[in-house]
């Protein structure tokens, strides 16, 4: 049976293919280089934000893990990129980029076992227990950290001995770009891989999955570590483009923000949290023109209409959209072949 | 020497007595029943048998390995799956992707997390196999959530079976499914390859005596009677237990 | 030394006014409800415009602020929590998360970002010394009030026949539906009193634990130690847990300040991964 076994081979890997949608995406990414130089240091500030949110959705869309703690991997990798930076002990940004990711990794392996005891509650305590710990800590040890006046005097060498950061935040957004897409290409590997596929098996029914042989604990154990290496990067990214690192970074406004960002772009297909940031700092910028104070009023009040009117409806609404342009794309490229794909992406 | 062996299996809550002293022996290759009137405990026993349950007291010994204190996930490893009563299936995903899941983590590619879930043809292969055994194929891409009862129910035998057990539990595999799609099912249980020795729960008299070679008898949780199904038939003991049970159920 | 213990025991106290409606939202519904310090603050600012700006006597105001925040806590159930139960939990968390900020937002526009004070009466100043403890005239008030209020409660949930259809539906809803019990107005009045007690708490607390439009955001983490650590199947539990969390915050800040809050939350995350049921929680081995 031939065309059968062709068939299945072919969709399980058609699955992980690029479509034009996602091509166009990221080649329009890029080209915001050249088209929008004027706006860089937002879309800098977008770019950070976009990643921080794909590794909330690493552990929320695909391993269904609720947290209110994400920032504390953003933050103590902010730190800790800061501090290196600072007194010199790792000069180049993008070995201090791995570093700090390591850090936070490290820190998401040692907590993953506290998160994954226990219920939702739980884990929202656990998860938003260590964020404030790690605040008051930051707090206390103002002789390290600066404490609320924040990390001053970080200077960060060019990229590579070669590429100086500037004032504009063009050599800043050519950087946090290149790093979102390439941590975006992995966690597309990872999400799928058969290492993805069985998260996303155990999310759905955690009792199948131990009975066909997964062991749900270390998959789990390994994606939080991997979303806590994400975040950590995230966080390091903002510390390097701005030069500074203030307590603000482990608040919990940043892991309830983030929470917002992945709803509006929705849980569990990636760019979930990318469209997300780019829709919530669009916001942002416009709501804080008018009202820069009670910007968060507007944040809670789209928070709730969004429960309100339910997740789901707006996924929808996120899924029609996709679908629309997938035909637009499709249509304008009109050149199927070269992307290697004869049909549409299933996705 | 049998398969699969219970000695003295015991589970309590609390004060209740669920299964106790159960000892079992599954020969290699047979067709084993495990009937008893409802709230017997069989599927206790079966929870216990795969690990979702540990057991208050004995020991349950697969190939001659004492597996009492092994992780469910860790006994699949060893040989051992079990379906459910009620289905257990990954709604979200297609059967395709179900199976190929359950494949792919048996042969060790579960921890890949960089190339593609189709991209190993050894994976693939058995997919194939598999989905053409449970007759799958004509719904493999669809939603497993939208699937017709009968077809959820293949689709949870074949995630059993695509573990490659030595020793396969069935719990009720026939349960709720309707009379339409009830041939395809039976005639799938009754074809699955004789190495593999299946341990089944069933409450259909119908099914367990067309398909069973070796009858056990669980009746408050103890087992009762243990033998050829003739033999079972004949036992009047039995017969009063389910002549009790239907007695009640009249009342 | 003894006096620490005391002002531990008052701070406990005023903690478990304010977080005791949020355990039984959480045993009742399984409603993860972030925004409950929102009604606190609430009824402090609620004493804050009454005592400051209209000059109600304090004894007054304390009363009104208990029925402003209940009905205040009523409206909103009736019409926005409701439509949230059935939903996930992170649904419910981003919801009241969503609260939450509108109430600091708002609350920052109308009564400004600044500490506020209630102007307490002077009776109610300075301490009293008894055997060389030094007890403060207001904390002693605190514990007599909140004791009280903890005693009523008691009484409540044991006695009448409003606790007892409580106690079933927290046990089993569906049996609780099954017996005639209407569980959503059951609920309803719950959530209210709940909220109006956090409303008193926020009232009679503003003195100790400050009062500015982060309130909610501030405590929030202590209301989910106090009930997570406590359980949610009695009020025993969150109300053990509160003095403990109490006394052992006081302390703390008294002979470690270097550590701050920082203990608090290693005991929390330290009881959870012991207990992750909670310290005081029936063991439910089912």
């Amino acid at each position: 049976m031939a065309p059968l076994a062709d068939d299945v081979a072919g969709y399980l890997k058609r699955r992980a293919r690029w479509s034009a949608v996602e091509i166009a995406f990221w080649v329009f990414a890029f080209a915001t280089i050249w088209l929008l130089p004027s706006k860089h240091l937002i879309l800098t500030e977008t770019a950070i934000l976009a990643l921080f949110a794909l590794s909330l959705d690493l552990i929320l869309g695909y391993a269904g893990i609720i947290s209110l703690g994400q920032a504390a991997f953003f933050g103590v990798a902010g730190y800790f990129s800061g501090l290196v930076a600072k007194y010199g002990i790792i000069n180049e940004p993008v070995v201090a980029l791995l570093c700090s990711g390591l850090v936070a990794a490290a820190l998401g392996f040692v907590t993953s076992f506290l998160v994954l005891r226990g219920s939702d509650l739980t884990r929202l305590m656990v998860t938003l227990g260590i964020s404030l710990m790690l605040g008051e800590l930051a707090n206390r040890y103002s002789n390290i950290t600066g404490g609320a006046d924040g990390l001053q005097g970080v200077t960060i060498a060019p990229i590579f001995g070669k590429f100086q950061f500037d004032l504009y935040g063009h050599t800043g957004y050519v950087y946090c770009l290149t790093v979102l897409f390439i941590c975006f290409v992995i966690a597309r590997r990872i999400v799928y891989s058969p290492f993805g596929l069985s998260l996303r098996a155990v999310k759905g029914n955690a009792l199948r999955g131990d009975a066909i042989g997964i062991p749900v604990k270390w998959r789990l154990v390994a994606m939080y570590t991997v979303s806590a290496g994400f975040a950590g990067i995230a966080g390091a990214l903002l510390t390097q483009t701005t030069a500074f690192c203030s307590l603000d970074v482990l608040s919990l406004n940043r892991s309830a923000d983030l929470l917002l960002v992945l709803i509006i772009g929705g849980t569990g297909y990636l760019y979930g949290g990318l469209i997300g940031a780019v829709i919530y700092k669009f916001m942002q910028d416009w709501i804080s023109t008018m009202t820069p104070q009670y910007w968060q009023f507007w944040i809670g009040l789209i928070l709730v209409v969004i429960v309100l009117v339910g997740r789901e409806r707006i996924g929808a609404w996120n899924e029609g959209v996709r679908a629309a342009l997938a035909r637009l794309v499709a249509h304008l490229v009109a050149r199927p072949a070269v992307l290697g794909s004869a049909a549409p992406d299933r996705n | 020497m049998p398969i699969l062996e219970t000695i003295g299996l015991e589970k309590r809550f609390g004060g209740i007595i669920a299964a106790q002293d159960v000892t079992l022996a599954v020969e290699k290759g047979a067709r084993h029943a495990l009937i008893g009137p409802n709230g017997a405990g069989k599927t206790t026993v079966i929870n216990l048998l795969s690990g979702v349950l540990k057991p208050t007291a004995g020991r349950i010994v697969l190939e001659g390995r004492d597996i009492t204190s092994l992780e469910p996930h860790e006994r699949v490893r060893l040989g051992m799956a079990r379906t459910f009563q009620i289905n257990q299936l990954f709604l979200d995903l297609t059967p395709l992707e179900t199976i190929g899941l359950a494949v792919a983590e048996r042969l060790g590619a579960g921890v890949d997390w960089w190339r593609p879930v189709g991209s190993r043809s050894a994976v693939t292969d058995e997919v194939v196999e598999i989905v053409e055994r449970f007759h799958l194929a004509d719904v493999m891409h669809e939603r497993t959530a939208i699937l017709p009862y009968g077809k959820q129910r293949l689709l949870e035998i074949a995630l059993a079976f695509a573990c490659r057990p030595h020793v396969l539990l069935l719990d009720e595999p026939a349960a709720g499914v309707p009379e339409a799609e009830r041939h395809e099912l039976l005639a799938t249980i009754a074809a699955l390859p004789a190495e593999v020795t299946v341990l089944l729960i069933e409450h259909d008299m119908d099914l367990v005596f067309s398909f069973a070679d070796r009858i056990s008898v669980l009746v408050n949780g103890g087992l009762f009677v243990d033998g050829a199904p003739e033999e079972v038939a004949r036992d009047p003991r039995v017969k009063a237990v389910y002549l009790g049970e239907e007695l009640v159920e009249r009342i | 030394m003894l006096t620490i213990l005391f002002d531990g025991i008052a701070y406990g106290m005023l903690l478990f006014v304010l977080a005791c409606g949020l355990s039984v939202t959480l045993g009742l519904m399984n409603f993860i409800n972030l925004a409950h310090g929102a009604f606190a603050m609430a009824g402090g600012y609620c004493t804050v415009v009454l005592v400051n700006r209209l000059g109600v006597p304090f004894a007054l105001g304390l009363p009104i602020a208990f029925v402003v925040t209940a009905v205040l806590g009523g409206l909103l159930e009736r019409t926005l929590y409701v439509h949230v139960y059935a939903k996930p939990h992170l649904d419910q968390v981003l919801f009241t998360i969503g609260l939450v900020f509108m109430s600091v937002a708002a609350t920052d526009y109308v009564m400004g970002s600044s500490q506020q004070f209630v102007q307490i009466p002077d009776a109610l100043q300075g301490q009293f010394d008894v055997f060389g403890i030094g007890m403060g005239k207001y904390r002693l008030l605190i514990i007599v009030i909140c004791g009280l209020l903890t005693l009523a409660l008691q009484l409540i949930l044991s006695k009448t026949r409003f606790g007892s259809r409580l106690r079933a539906a927290v046990d089993d809803q569906r049996v609780a539906r099954g017996l005639g019990i209407n569980v959503g107005a059951v609920f309803g009045i719950t959530f209210a009193v709940g909220s109006g007690l956090a409303g008193l708490g926020g009232a009679l607390g503003a003195e100790i634990l400050g009062l500015d439009p982060t309130f909610p955001l501030q405590y929030m983490i202590y209301f989910l130690i106090v009930v997570t650590v406590g359980g949610t199947s009695s009020i025993t539990g969150p109300f053990l847990a509160s003095i403990l969390l109490g006394v052992g915050d006081v302390a703390g800040k008294y002979y470690v300040p270097t550590l701050g809050a920082f203990a608090i939350y290693a005991i929390m995350i330290a009881v959870l991964i012991w207990r992750p049921q909670g310290l005081f929680a029936r063991s439910t081995a089912r």
